[in-house]
């Protein structure tokens, strides 16, 4: 029973968890790219950025509604389906969420209805300001998160007092700044920033695929691809960097992503495709380029890395879903990559508005950050199993006391509520973009003009209608 | 007592205080949510969800700030209570998907309206309902066995907490109603106006069972209330009541517009004063006082730091947010 309502918790934890996390990578990144936006609006007067603004904080206000509803319910999961792991390790993470509240949510929350209804209000300069707020906002909030997360990672700062419960040892910093921290946190942030950048390329290239002389395709198309081909590399040194921290606080998980079962003291391959096993303890049909997996670890093509089989098997994750997700997230990010250089190609041609090819392959690559969000999300979360507090609290511990009819209901409520409601919000947001962006960003005429003001994100047109009204 | 022990009444009171904030200002939105089928479709709606969009978010955070500071300051009772109502915690986050997605789909899909604007309506009712059976259900008690919740998946249900639930439905619809009260002005006003009084009423009558009822559960609420010398002290809540409830409805009766939910906020809070008197030091009833359930100190104490000087930057850019909003909605077009 204990066994049924343990991988229903954790399927509902996944499906719930995949499902938020989407919202924030898309919200972080287009906050800021709303506020660069802003910015560029204010300094150049340049109303095009102007339009941008308002088209895009139209499709922010309904992800952003739906990351906060999906984000409540993770709240609240923690003690619903693994009350033993928030009473033991409450007193180390349950600070660093609420600090998240207090420094994040709140920010997020008092100026978001500034932002989305309250230009009429207080003005060009108050608004920036509250535009900012909401975009730091939602980087407090995923420093805090992420720091929460790289405990559970690599704990560190604490002792296990006589209830069982860690608890600081001292001071915070350890705990808060423990060791993959700034690792997992650059990571994530830029991923936010490159899917956001994906998706507003992907709407940009869409409309130019229609109207290659479009100033609104042009000007956003442009603006994604630039972003797109600076922070791509960077990512890839990053995910480096971030991987080579694994390999010292958690080498079973990096063995796992790299399927290797055996030691290799002379170096080891790198393996690029193959079906790995638990039972077998093997990759079968395994495609590898000798040495390769050494140079990108070890930056050494003979540096010897220890194999799956030294460590006791109860400790190894599924290595098949951490291989997979891994190597789904790494193609794509090179996917990327290849994105980001071909349009400085088609940049330096002058070329960026004309090539369909690669707008073609633009709006391909828009759910791509997505993807390997969540793929990258699967690796370091599965890679972390078989325990929540890695090394030190076991999953199958961490559970609450559950029947396994109940998780199984809640499992399925979810599931439903979710497909319907974020299916149907997506669709609305797909419907968004196919639109384009136009001098006049105004809401349907349904909407009561009286309460122009507080409807969403109306409220940003109704001064742009009154001065282009009156000139 | 140790400092361990002043931190843990410290904590207490902050969390109250983040319930509390929640209570009254989710519970507006919430009561607006559930009173909306009354409402007439097109201005009146329009009005009423105007009335609370550009706040809801923030207002639902205290209820993240309540979860998440309980999970900080008091893992223990965190870890028993939220299993214990395990179906009510997860209706109410499906209740509240359904009413925050609304905000902006009731917009997005005007062919569909109606079925969101039900959705708004059904997945407020069902929070404000989860939340009040959650209350009656801790009041009512919950089974411990070692440090973990003991009992079955439907402990919670009980005629008892049946009415707490719906009397907490009738408490946020009552918010709701004086919000729109203070917050409209026609057709819509007037509706609130008519609502409100009958919902005063209701509220009143279900204050009344639920704290009659209440001593019955167990000695231990009985000898709070009204054994010599508490009851001296503890009298003063019902005879606040009732000064507060007369108040109410004749604030009602003469067409005031900002007192009628001021009133009823402070009958929110008279409530939990009383609810104060009911549990407090348990966290728990009779199983886990906030003493066995807290964090040790240098937990507290750390976002202690964090709450000493951010909460009060939160409630000034609150109140701002809500200045910036003031007066009626609908009356300030712009054109």
């Amino acid at each position: 029973m204990a066994f049924d309502a343990l991988h229903l918790a954790r399927a509902q934890f996944a499906f719930t968890m995949a499902f938020h996390f989407v919202f924030p990578a898309f919200s972080i990144g287009l906050s800021s790219y709303l506020m660069v936006l802003e910015a560029l609006w204010l300094k150049t007067g340049n109303a095009l950025y102007l339009h941008l603004f308002k088209y895009w904080i139209k499709i922010f206000a309904v992800a952003f509604g739906m990351g906060v509803v999906s984000g409540i319910v993770m709240a609240y999961q923690f003690g619903t389906n693994w009350s033993a792991f928030s009473n033991r390790a409450g007193p180390i993470i349950g600070p660093l969420m609420a600090y998240e509240v207090l420094t994040a949510f709140f920010l997020e929350a008092g100026f978001l209805g500034v932002m989305l209804f309250g230009m009429p209000k207080v003005g060009k300069a108050l608004h920036f300001f509250a535009t900012c707020m909401v975009a730091v906002g939602t980087l407090i909030s995923a420093t805090w998160i992420i720091s929460t997360n790289s405990w559970m990672q690599t704990p560190a700062g604490f002792v296990v007092n006589a209830k069982g419960q860690f608890v600081p040892a001292g001071s915070w910093l350890p705990i808060v700044f423990n060791p993959s921290f700034p690792y997992r946190l650059v990571h994530t942030v830029i991923a936010s920033y490159l899917t956001t950048a994906l998706v507003v390329g992907a709407v940009g290239a869409w409309h130019l695929l229609k109207d290659r002389t479009n100033p609104h395709a042009r000007l956003m198309f442009s603006m994604a691809m630039w972003m797109a081909a600076c922070v791509a590399p960077v990512q890839i040194l990053a995910g480096d960097q971030h991987g080579l921290n694994t390999l010292e606080h958690q080498p079973v998980k990096v063995l796992a992503m790299e399927g290797d079962f055996d030691p290799s003291p002379g170096g080891a391959p790198l393996v690029l495709f193959g079906l790995p096993s638990n039972e077998d303890a093997t990759v079968h049909d395994r495609i590898a380029i000798p040495h390769l997996g050494s140079l990108i670890l070890k930056h050494d093509l003979h540096g010897p890395l220890p194999g799956l089989k030294e460590f006791a098997r109860d400790r190894w994750p599924p290595v098949p879903v951490v291989f997979w997700s891994f190597r789904i997230m790494v193609g794509l990010g090179l996917l990327m990559l290849a994105l980001g250089l071909w349009s400085l190609a088609a940049r330096a041609r002058k070329r960026l508005y004309d090539s369909r090819l690669l707008h073609r392959a633009a709006v391909l690559m828009g759910p791509a950050g997505f993807v390997a969000v969540i793929a990258g999300w699967v690796t370091t979360e599965v890679g972390r199993q078989p325990y929540t507090v890695y090394g030190l609290l076991r999953t199958a511990d961490s559970l609450s006391p559950l029947a396994a009819p109940a998780v199984a209901s809640s499992l399925a409520a979810f599931v439903l509520v979710y497909f319907t409601v974020f299916g149907l919000g997506a669709a609305y947001l797909l419907r968004m973009m196919s639109r384009l962006p136009t001098p006049f960003e105004v809401e349907p005429p349904h909407i009561p003009q009286r309460a122009a003001g507080i409807t969403p994100a109306a409220g940003i047109d109704a001064p742009a209608h009154r001065a282009e009204a009156k000139p | 007592m140790s400092s361990s022990a002043d931190l843990s009444i410290v904590w207490m009171l902050i969390i109250a205080f983040a319930i509390l904030a929640y209570v009254v200002m989710d519970g507006f939105d919430l009561g607006i949510g559930m009173l909306f089928p009354t409402l007439q479709v097109g201005a009146e709606r329009d009005q009423a969800m105007n009335a609370v969009a550009p706040v809801w978010d923030g207002n639902e955070t205290w209820l993240v700030l309540g979860g998440g500071a309980l999970l900080a300051a008091f893992p223990l009772a965190y870890s028993i209570i939220l299993p214990a109502t395990y179906p009510l915690m997860i209706a109410m986050l499906l209740g509240l998907v359904f009413r925050g997605v609304a905000f902006e789909f009731r917009w997005r899909d005007p062919e569909h309206r109606a079925y969101w604007d039900a959705g708004f309506s059904i997945g407020s009712a069902l929070a404000a309902l989860s939340q009040g059976i959650t209350l009656g259900a801790i009041l009512q008690g919950i089974k411990v066995t070692n440090h973990a919740y003991g009992g079955a998946w439907l402990d919670w249900l009980s005629p008892f907490t049946v009415l707490t639930g719906v009397s907490l439905m009738l408490g946020y619809a009552l918010l709701g109603s004086t919000w729109l009260v203070w917050k409209t002005e026609g057709s819509c006003q007037a509706h609130a106006r008519r609502l409100a009084l009958k919902l005063g009423l209701a509220t009143l009558a279900a204050m009344a069972c639920v704290s009659a009822a209440t001593p019955y559960l167990h000695n231990d609420y009985w000898r709070r209330w009204f054994s010599m010398p508490n009851v001296l002290y503890t009298a003063q809540v019902p005879l606040l009541v009732i000064i507060t409830a007369a108040a109410l409805l004749w604030s009602l009766r003469r067409g005031a517009e900002r007192l009628p939910f001021l009133m009823t906020l402070a009958l929110f809070v008279l409530n939990f004063i009383g609810l104060g008197v009911s549990l407090f030091p348990y966290l728990v009833p009779r199983e886990v006082t906030i003493w066995d359930a807290a964090a040790p100190v240098s937990s507290q104490r750390f976002l202690l730091i964090g709450i000493a000087f951010i909460l009060p930057v939160i409630m000034l850019y609150t109140g701002w947010a809500y200045w910036v909003f003031r007066g009626k909605v609908g009356t300030e077009g712009y054109h």
